[in-house]
């Protein structure tokens, strides 16, 4: 298991796990934070996947809007346009799906083809 | 995004080779980049592969506007490593919460008693002399290198390594009293007073630890305090 660089635990491994369930023939869809404002939990970069069943793995914030990010993705998925999502303390879904925290955070959405 | 462009960022995670996706976010557009791309090669225009090169550099994802539209890079590097020195309690401890915090860990005792898979079963374990193992291993900015045997034979030929490197963390475990004799020891070995303040210790943020995994949080709390506090 060990190699001479060293291995890892507790990684993400999010764009793995994507090309694996896509190579069992699900669709998938993967969610990138592009942008983040104030005090957003998860820094640019962190990405999430989605199957066509709803199962994800990875984060995008705290786990304050992975539930709308994973129903937005279910629409990629069927879609199949790219798509920015963006959630924050001003967003008129606030109190449903908003960061606690006060932040905000842009996302993008993209199916894999 | 196409599969095969999501098989290159695998294969060039998998290989640890630093590399970027770039991203036209109103066409959707996307280019794999590495540090050598050139601009001819991809669809993205030059201004956009010279902005994907430039995070690459910097180690940071990022959004900028080029050439009239909007282009997110994301930036693939490999895990920073961390090295310690002496596969002692401590360590074991420890390598749990590198390995969580994402680092790949390699841990150097030439002491066979010591260096076992079985107590390592997290971790890549280097049974050589720590000052060879390193300079084999080549620290950059990207590590860290902590050293906590305790036996001045093995922990300062590791020290004298680590401040030749660019390490962003070195760690030495040991006493007020042990710092400052190694610290004289090292100083009259050549090495100016600058340098050796690169060296934490005693090791690890003073949160009062006294089992190994306490300590090791202490000394996990440090490194991600030096490395992340200032940006």
């Amino acid at each position: 298991m060990a190699t001479d660089d060293g291995i890892r635990i507790g990684s993400e491994n999010v764009l793995e796990t994507a090309v694996t369930w896509h190579g069992k023939g699900k669709a998938v869809a993967l969610a990138t934070v592009v942008l983040t404002w104030g005090s957003s939990p998860r820094p640019v970069g962190s990405q999430l996947a989605v199957d066509d069943a709803g199962a994800f793995v990875g984060s995008v914030s705290g786990g304050c809007v992975e539930g709308a990010v994973v129903r937005a993705a279910l629409d990629v998925i069927k879609q199949g346009k790219p798509r920015l999502l963006n959630f924050g303390i001003t967003d008129e879904q606030a109190w449903d799906v908003g960061l606690a925290c006060g932040g905000e955070v842009q996302i993008y959405l993209e199916r894999i083809e | 995004m196409k599969r095969a462009i999501l098989d290159e960022l695998v294969a060039a995670r998998s290989a640890e080779k630093p590399v970027a996706l770039a991203t036209v976010l109103e066409s959707g557009m996307q280019a794999v980049i590495y540090a050598d791309t050139s601009p001819d090669t991809v669809p993205i225009g030059a201004a956009a592969v010279s902005a994907a090169q430039r995070a690459l550099l910097d180690d940071r994802s990022v959004m900028v506007e080029t050439e009239g539209s909007t282009l997110f890079v994301h930036v693939h590097s490999p895990p920073r490593r961390m090295f310690i020195v002496g596969a002692v309690h401590i360590a074991q401890a420890l390598v749990v919460m590198a390995g969580l915090a994402g680092y790949a860990v390699i841990v150097i005792d030439p002491r066979h008693a010591f260096a076992t898979d079985e107590r390592f079963p997290f971790a890549n374990v280097v049974k050589e002399w720590p000052d060879k193992a390193l300079k084999r291993l080549v620290p950059d900015k990207r590590s860290a290198i902590i050293t906590l045997t305790h036996d001045q034979k093995l922990d300062e030929p590791a020290l004298r390594v680590a401040l030749k490197s660019e390490a962003f963390y070195i760690g030495a475990l040991g006493s007020k009293k042990t710092q400052t004799a190694r610290r004289e020891r090292l100083a009259q070995a050549g090495f100016t007073e600058q340098s050796l303040s690169r060296i934490h210790g005693p090791v690890g943020l003073p949160v009062g630890a006294r089992t190994p995994g306490e300590i090791a949080i202490a000394i996990m709390a440090e490194i991600t305090q030096v490395l992340r506090a200032k940006s």
